[in-house]
């Protein structure tokens, strides 16, 4: 395996590449791009409850459950056959604040001392995966989409709405990775 | 005369579907003609996602660190993918509506307006939060479980409920 493909790519390589999901799934079917619908689709399949918001037919939504099962299983040959192994490079101001919290230097994608089955029983760990996991999945049925509806799809078709949700995705994040998080790293 | 004046329930305004992510035919959905297809065509699209979440591991997108590198400024990665994906879905879509591309069962391509609502706003600053605390949206989620990070089954889990309760509670939240 040539090296360039196991070490991580650089960003005009993934990020067009991921802008051609856009034309990719609208070729193959007519598809809007966007994947939290996925959790939607889950909810309306198992648990609809007579909620209106689930009463739909989601078979005819289900070509969005085979993509995002598709990114688990791209997800697991990234990993397995596709990478050199090599710690992440990460910023050293960020290494450094995030020691102070007690959290070490990084080996995988998701730093172990916070998301993990052990961490589940940490204060932050809990806030972080329950809480954070909640408000993804409730913040983006609200907004009616995600990173890839609204800040990939809609922008490509140039829809204001989806630059309004985009920039409330970024002033989110903001807020929380600057003012809110260092507080809740050190619960 | 209007027609809700005898009817016995009284008129309730119901919010509009304003979530373009889903085309289902019915009421609450949007209405876009589609061919139906038999379902083993539908593994096309799982090739699809098993591009696309390659393509979000090796670009480290799904990488906690780079999210939180992103949200601090730290680095230009985040902003740069974003950046030329958006850039080259813009160029995807301006050819396919000047040339008018079909699909490949030679369906025109349609493609949805997005209307506004407040819940743009705050859904999108809820999800902004929930983006920085998890270092993933639902796309990389399904990456990272993928990829061996077992434990964020359960923050996928979460998400569902998450999306459960906006379910809910959707006719009491401002729009």
């Amino acid at each position: 395996m040539p090296q360039w493909l196991l070490n991580p790519w650089p960003w005009y390589v993934a990020g067009p590449l991921i802008g051609l999901t856009v034309p990719l799934l609208l070729i193959l079917g007519n598809k809007a791009f966007g994947i939290s619908s996925s959790l939607r689709h889950v909810c309306a399949a198992f648990v609809p409850a007579k909620i209106p918001f689930f009463q739909y037919d989601w078979k005819k939504e289900i070509w969005n459950l085979f993509f995002v099962f598709g990114v688990g299983v791209g997800g697991y040959l990234a990993a397995h056959f596709l990478s050199s192994g090599a710690a992440p490079v990460i910023d050293p101001r960020l290494t450094a604040e995030l020691s102070t919290y007690g959290i070490q230097e990084a080996k995988g994608i998701v730093p172990a001392d916070l998301f993990s089955w052990g961490s589940l029983l940490t204060t932050r760990g809990l806030i972080l995966m329950i809480g954070g996991g909640f408000l993804v999945g409730f913040g983006t049925r609200y907004a009616g989409g995600c990173t890839s509806g609204h800040a990939i799809m809609g922008l490509s078709n140039l829809q204001w709405p989806s630059l309004v949700a985009t920039i409330c995705f970024m002033a989110g994040g903001f807020i929380m990775a600057n003012l809110i998080l260092p507080y809740l790293l050190t619960l | 005369m209007s027609v809700f004046e005898n009817s016995e329930r009284p008129y309730v305004s119901v919010p509009v579907d304003t979530d373009f992510e889903v085309r289902s035919t019915n009421a609450m959905c949007v209405n876009q003609s589609e061919l139906d297809e038999p379902l083993y065509t539908k593994w096309k699209y799982s090739l699809a996602g098993i591009l696309f979440g390659i393509i979000l591991i090796k670009s480290e997108v799904i990488s906690w660190y780079r999210i939180q590198e992103m949200f601090r400024l730290q680095s230009f990665h985040m902003y740069g993918v974003i950046g030329s994906a958006v850039a080259t879905g813009m160029l995807s879509v301006f050819l396919i509506k000047k040339f008018q591309v079909r699909t490949i069962q030679g369906e025109p391509i349609k493609l949805e307006d997005k209307k506004f609502n407040k819940g743009q706003i705050y859904g999108g600053l809820l999800f902004g939060f929930g983006w920085a605390m998890t270092g993933a949206c639902p796309g990389p989620l399904f990456a990272q479980i993928g990829s061996g990070a077992l434990a964020v089954i359960v923050t996928l889990f979460s998400a569902i409920v998450g999306t459960w309760t906006y379910g809910l509670l959707r006719d009491r939240l401002p729009h």
